[in-house]
């Protein structure tokens, strides 16, 4: 009985040594690590620093150039909010294309985080009658107005409510981020929210090497892998420099407004006390931070 | 030692049968294999050899997810009826419902294992190691209710086999007050699957309340259907005792629960088309198609037939204690709830989506085959608890048995 | 900055306003017809509130060899009614819409003082202070596009930020927006493989 026991739990050590000899093989340690790596926001500073740094190398293998991945928190003085004039708009989609751009969304397959809708006049907000394919000569067409969509910036988020492994949450400045490290790819985010400004990388994304935005932020716009979620976060890289989300820089008829809702002079602001401002679909209480309002 | 015995002996067991064992073997092994096929290509491209998008963000996977928890659950609902009506064979019913509902909790994960971008991250939803974002997400309260069920029937029904193996009383108490609780449990593993979809206010075609009380109802009407199936199998090929009385029964049971379906649905039916509000878009496409778009009402419509007809089959009591009707009637509700679940349920809640576009989805051969490969696993797995138990239940297989085997040395196959 | 200087250039296009195109913004040093000081007396009367200095961009360069308008205007005898123009201003006045029914050239440009713009009150203004004209009768515009609601702002939420004046979208002469070809419509999901 005695022999026949050490007999087996030698064979039990034998095996064990075996597969994490193998396990160990087969995966270097970087990828280990990078299945190690914790919930961003459990993260000591330090932890935060290291876990940057790591990324920074693998980075560089992986796309051949240096990276700057930001980890700056909000400062907790903002809720940022935007508004954007229907009235102005023409659905140029130039902030589309920005974004990509800025954001290092994938090319192909093709993720892009604004949706620009085309509706009809006659029949006012309809979603059953919008069109993101529209495609003439010029725009605007007659008869037609636009309205972009991306992250309505919830202040009560369905979105974080459903994430299963908390790999999303509403950061204090409002902007709601994604931890692409942490984000299981479950896509429970994407059947929760109402305004499809979730978007999903069905495949690995591809990016031209050239067109990649080095300048990133680790909650925004670093490249991401596939298999998890992304989304807008108002340019977060940007706007926690202070400055102008790039669709806000790019729109050529100056539709689109951001700022801080904390700031009594701010646009937001302005816009909010001044003009007619509605938020999509307000009867699901998301409570978004993203305002469509009429300059005229 | 008894344990190891009971073991490998159970190894012996699965690997000896047959002939028609060894092809059904074969049969599950070869969809296994043309199905891994199909998942080895997902793992390596991504979810993008799949036919989902942003816009269907769910599909064919979870939809088979549901209804399998659907399974899971009713299989477990038919102790109850067990127990009311006081089956003779009340241990065996028990043991094999629960050796369903085992296969298909795990059949469960394994749907959702291939649905997820990362599974390799999968450890995220651990306890203490992750970050599990209980209670406030309805997947957190899905993952633990299942997780449960799958424990209780577990060490439920491998209690009872292992008890009977080596020839001790098992504990009654334990097993019993395990058995009522897995009732409740497996309301509860259907009702938080239906929560899973139910409180979305993004998604207008599952905000309806009842929702969970439509999915348990479609549950016991499919999960007995393969019970019923199962049992005359059993009957015909082992000593398992059940009597035709019980069979139709089983049936008449189904009979409540299929009008009580049949009712919500009309009543949700109702709702919809008489308020004729915006939400009606999602109805429509699934039961009319929109545009030139009617890809899922063959689907639709083939389920609520073939639904219909099995009510009808099971209501005439001259068709319901007719075994051969009867059993043209369990394949239908078992067909119907499938496709209301696999297909009816999910794509019509994302088309269109929450922007009003069309995508319009029909699962990819990836998928197909990914959910082969599930379904080979799991009816495998089925295959081998089902062969054990009935060994240990009728075959005389327990450890005097083995050990009596082992004495005489004999080539001698022991049956008791 | 980039894709500041990039939508610029689009702007100015689409005014038609320009020959050619010069990097304007407000951290040019050379700025000669940028004043700050207007700017802070326009834009924020009360500049106990100012938190950061905003920065105009230059207004958009005239077609070549107009301005000023006294090299040719000086010799000519000033004609105050309203006519067809001929030479230099055929093509501004076959655009010309601009409620163009009620209005014409002296209803903004000044009758003896060509270098001038000149408001309804008989101030005379600089071409650089062009936005103060267009407020007289679009009074709900210039109020919304001193908070920076109406029109385009770029820079930093928080801190410096550079204006675009009216000219730099409107073309003065014909201020309807122009239509633009949109970028290319999203792929079709179906056909993302």
């Amino acid at each position: 009985m005695k022999k026949n026991n050490s007999r087996r739990s030698f064979l039990k050590n034998l095996s064990v040594a075996t597969f994490s000899t193998l396990a160990l093989a087969g995966c270097d340690m970087r990828a280990i690590d990078e299945f190690l790596t914790k919930n961003f926001r459990v993260l000591s500073k330090k932890e935060k620093e290291d876990l940057i740094h790591k990324l920074k190398i693998s980075y560089r293998k992986k796309y051949g150039k240096e990276f700057q991945i930001s980890d700056k928190p909000a400062t907790g003085g903002e809720l940022f909010g935007y508004a954007l004039d229907l009235s102005r708009c023409i659905g140029c989609r130039r902030c589309v294309y920005a974004c990509v751009e800025e954001n290092n969304q994938s090319r192909d397959p093709q993720v892009q985080w604004i949706q620009v809708l085309q509706m009809e006049k006659v029949r006012g907000i309809d979603f059953a009658h919008a069109n993101v394919y529209y495609n003439p000569e010029k725009v605007p067409e007659e008869g037609h107005f636009y309205i972009p969509i991306a992250c309505q910036q919830c202040e009560n988020p369905p979105c974080v409510k459903v994430c299963p492994v908390k790999a999303t949450w509403k950061a204090p400045d409002g902007i709601v981020v994604i931890d692409y490290n942490w984000c299981i790819g479950c896509r429970y985010c994407m059947a929760a929210c109402p305004y499809g400004a979730r978007h999903f990388n069905w495949a690995e994304p591809g990016i031209p090497e050239e067109k990649l935005n080095t300048d990133t932020h680790y909650l925004g716009n670093r490249p991401r892998i596939k298999g998890v979620v992304e989304k807008c976060t108002f340019c977060i890289q940007r706007v926690r420099e202070n400055l102008y989300p790039v669709c806000v820089e790019i729109c050529p008829v100056g539709a689109r407004k951001f700022g801080n809702l904390l700031d009594e002079e701010s646009e937001v602001r302005y816009i909010i006390e001044n003009k007619r401002v509605l938020v999509l679909k307000e009867e699901l209480n998301t409570q978004p931070k993203f305002f469509y309002f009429f300059g005229v | 030692m008894n344990f190891l015995r009971f073991v490998t002996g159970s190894i012996r067991i699965i690997l000896h049968g047959k002939k028609n064992y060894y092809y059904w073997l074969g049969f599950l092994l070869l969809l296994l294999l043309w199905g891994a096929s199909g998942y080895a290509k997902q793992l390596n491209e991504g979810l993008i050899a799949t036919h989902m998008r942003d816009s269907v963000s769910w599909a064919f996977y979870i939809g088979n997810f549901t209804f399998l928890v659907g399974v899971a659950a009713a299989a477990v609902m038919l102790v109850v009826p067990a127990y009311v009506y006081n089956w003779k064979p009340i241990k065996e019913v028990v043991i094999f419902g629960e050796l369903l509902a085992v296969s298909a909790v795990i059949m469960c994960i394994g749907f959702i294992m291939v649905d997820i971008g990362n599974p390799q991250r999968f450890w995220h939803m651990l306890p203490i190691l992750g970050t599990l974002n209980f209670p406030r997400s309805m997947l957190s309260w899905d993952f633990f209710v299942l997780f449960i069920y799958l424990l209780v029937n577990f060490i439920v029904v491998s209690h009872l086999l292992y008890s009977i193996f080596i020839k001790k009383e098992y504990n009654k108490s334990l097993v019993q007050a395990l058995v009522l609780f897995s009732i409740p449990m497996a309301v509860s593993i259907h009702t938080v699957t239906a929560f899973l979809y139910n409180a979305l206010p993004a998604r207008p075609y599952w905000n309806s309340a009842l929702l969970a009380p439509r999915f348990l109802a479609s549950a016991f009407c499919s999960g007995p259907a393969i019970l019923l199936i199962l049992f005359q199998i059993l009957r015909k090929y082992t000593k398992f005792e059940i009597q035709d009385k019980v069979l139709w029964k089983i049936a008449e049971y189904m009979v409540y629960a299929m009008s009580i379906y049949l009712f919500f649905s009309i009543a949700e039916f109702f709702k919809e088309f008489y308020s004729d509000t915006e939400h009606i878009i999602f109805w429509k496409y699934l039961l009319f198609g929109i545009g030139n778009n009617r890809e899922i009402v063959f689907y639709s419509w083939s389920s609520i037939i073939m639904g219909t007809a099995a009510f009808f089959l099971y209501l005439i009591p001259t068709t319901r204690k007719n075994l051969f009707t009867m059993n043209i009637g369990a394949i239908l509700i078992y067909a119907s709830v499938y496709i209301e679940k696999g297909i009816a349920l999910v794509i019509p809640g994302f088309t269109p989506d929450v922007l009003g576009q069309f995508y319009i989805y029909t699962p990819s051969m990836v998928e197909i085959k990914t959910a082969v490969m599930i379904f080979a696993l799991g009816s495998l797995l089925f295959t081998f608890l089902v062969k054990i138990a009935i060994a240990i239940l009728f075959e005389g297989y327990d450890i005097t048995a083995l050990v009596r085997k082992k004495a005489s040395k004999e080539a001698q196959p022991a049956v008791a | 900055m980039n894709a500041t200087s990039y939508s610029l250039i689009k702007v100015i296009m689409m005014a038609g306003f320009v020959v050619f195109f010069t990097r304007c913004t407000g951290d040019n040093a050379s700025t000669e017809q940028t004043n700050p000081e207007w700017i802070q007396n326009e834009f924020m009367p009360d500049s106990n509130n100012i938190k950061h200095q905003d920065i105009a961009v230059k207004p958009p360069p005239f077609s070549e060899g107009i301005f000023p308008c006294s090299e040719c205007h000086a010799e000519m005898v000033p004609n105050p009614h309203r006519r067809k123009l001929e030479y230099m201003h055929v093509k501004i006045d076959s655009m010309f819409d601009h409620d163009s029914k009620n209005r014409w050239c002296l209803d903004c440009h000044d009758l003896n003082n060509r270098d001038s713009l000149r408001l309804a009150s008989g101030k005379l203004i600089g071409f650089n202070e062009s936005q103060k004209l267009c407020g007289q009768c679009h009074g709900d515009k210039y109020r919304d596009w001193k908070v920076g609601v109406h029109g385009k702002r770029t820079g930093y939420w928080k801190g410096p930020k550079e204006y675009l004046l009216c000219v730099h979208c409107h073309n003065p002469h014909s201020p309807k927006f122009k239509p633009l070809a949109p970028m290319p419509p999203p792929v079709r999901q179906e056909d993302i493989h």
